[in-house]
Parts: structure tokens; C-alpha cells; sequence
């Protein structure tokens, strides 16, 4: 019985991750976007720490919901009339977009189920959590210092780049 | 205990909407939400395969370097919806259809 409990907290967790997505996509409401994207970042975060990606998961929270979101937020409000409290948006091309990404995901799930994943060298038949019960934050950390130090030190210029550049946009003409 | 294949579908379930919204969606903002549902499933194959496939953390080094570039491309995107707004007033994606301003 004891492989029953995260098959479960699986499912709940992919129902939450994809209803909220549905939300997303298709809510009328701009805001409730907003917050239903928040659930599907927090039900990422949780697939990750079942995959024993604890780092990743903090990091999920940490950047994603902390930041990319309230972000996001924020453009909401700098773009749309608050006191108008209508932040409806609209759809188009429903049906030949509906075609389209249910083709997509229709092919995807086929090759997922004819691909012999198990004969590949490596993969496992595993058991989360029973083989690999400390945490691997101290690897990722040793490899982003020694293997990836380059990629690291890149992305850190990048970041800093983006965000000037976008402060630099959006400053108003007078100001420049 | 959880197949790879359960992981592989979520995620490529949450991609087919990410799709469908920057297929469907009028507004810049929800498409950037969109793109950032795509940008999730990616990551959940990266510490799948990671998960499975793999005997190091090299995928969820490279999910880390995924979140740091989703960080630029929403500050970037954000400040041209931002700029647009400006001159449009309105983030309709369909009046944006002028390189110069």
C-alpha cells in the first residue's frame, strides 16, 4: 500500500498543475490569470520535490513566485485601466489553435508510449526517495562552481544585462 | 512506484495549453503567461530525465540556467508590453503591427 500514497499526491498534483493551466489560458479575467498561474507554479514546485529535486523546488518558488509572477502582476496593472475593474480579454482562433495543440500533445503522448525508455542504458526502474535519501543541493552547488562555472558566469551577465536593458526601456522619453 | 511516462505526459500536456493560450490569447500578458507554462513543462522533462536517465544532476543544473533565462525573458517582455502600452494604449497584440513606433 505504501506505493499508493505518491501515485496519489501525483495525480492530485498534475490535476491542480493543469487545471490552473487551464484557467491561465482560458480565464476571462486577466487577475484571475494571474493567480491561477500561481497554483500551477506551486504544483511544478511539488512534481519537482517528488523527483527529489528539492533546490530546484525552492528555487521554483523562490523565483517563479516571487519574482516572474509579482512581475507579471505588475505588468497587469501598468497595462490595464484598474478603476475600470474589467480586465476581460478576449480569445480568437479557438477552434484551429484547439486543432493544433491537441494534435501536439495527441503526437507527443504517442511517441512518450513507443519510445523503449527501459532499454536505454541508465534508466532505471528507480524508487524515489529510497536510493537517494540526502538531499542533492550540494552536488548542484558543486556543479555550477566546477563543470558549469562558464554557462554560470554567463547567465549572471545576462541577467544583469536584461535588466538594465529593461529599465532602460521603459524610462519615459523625457527622462533619457 | 511513478513511471517516467506519467511525468512525460503531464508535461506535455501543460505544453499543449502553454500552446494554446499563445495561439488564442489577444492579450501580451497572457500570451507571456503562456510562454511561462511552456517554459515549465521543458523543466519538468529536464529533472524527469535527470530523475530517470541520468545518475547526476546535470538536467536540473540546466533547469536552474532555464529559470535564470525565463527571469530575463519576462523583465525584457514586460518592459516592451510596458513601452507598447505607452504608444498604443493597449496591449492588443493584433494593433501591434509597426516596427516603428
Amino acid at each position: 500500500m505504501d506505493a499508493l500514497a505518491p501515485k496519489i499526491f501525483f495525480l492530485l498534483f498534475a490535476v491542480m498543475m493543469l487545471g490552473s493551466a487551464l484557467i491561465v489560458v482560458h480565464g476571462r479575467n486577466l487577475v484571475h490569470s494571474g493567480f491561477a498561474l500561481l497554483a500551477t507554479f506551486f504544483s511544478v514546485a511539488a512534481f519537482y520535490a517528488m523527483m527529489g529535486a528539492d533546490f530546484l523546488a525552492g528555487a521554483q518558488v523562490l523565483i517563479y513566485v516571487g519574482g516572474i509572477l509579482t512581475l507579471l502582476l505588475f505588468g497587469v496593472m501598468l497595462t490595464n485601466r484598474i478603476y475600470d475593474l474589467n480586465l476581460r480579454t478576449g480569445t480568437f482562433q479557438v477552434v484551429p489553435s484547439t486543432l493544433v495543440s491537441g494534435l501536439v500533445f495527441a503526437t507527443l503522448v504517442s511517441i512518450i508510449y513507443r519510445t523503449p525508455w527501459r532499454q536505454i542504458p541508465n534508466v532505471s526502474a528507480f524508487d524515489p526517495g529510497a536510493d537517494e535519501a540526502l538531499s542533492n543541493t550540494h552536488a548542484i552547488g558543486q556543479a555550477l562552481v566546477t563543470d558549469y562555472l562558464l554557462p554560470f558566469e554567463v547567465a549572471s551577465v545576462l541577467l544583469l544585462i536584461a535588466l538594465m536593458g529593461a529599465a532602460m526601456l521603459v524610462r519615459r522619453r523625457s527622462d533619457l | 512506484m511513478i513511471p517516467l511516462e506519467w511525468y512525460l505526459v503531464v508535461a506535455a500536456a501543460l505544453f499543449s495549453l502553454g500552446l494554446y493560450g499563445v495561439l488564442t490569447r489577444k492579450n501580451a500578458i497572457n500570451v507571456l503567461m503562456s510562454i511561462e507554462l511552456i517554459f515549465n513543462s521543458a523543466n519538468i522533462n529536464l529533472v524527469a530525465f535527470s530523475r530517470f536517465a541520468a545518475t547526476d544532476t546535470d538536467g536540473q543544473v540546466f533547469a536552474l540556467f532555464v529559470i535564470a533565462i525565463a527571469a530575463c525573458e519576462a523583465a525584457v517582455a514586460l518592459a516592451i508590453v510596458v513601452s507598447l502600452y505607452r504608444i498604443l494604449k493597449s496591449v492588443n497584440l493584433d494593433e501591434a503591427s509597426a516596427l516603428k513606433g
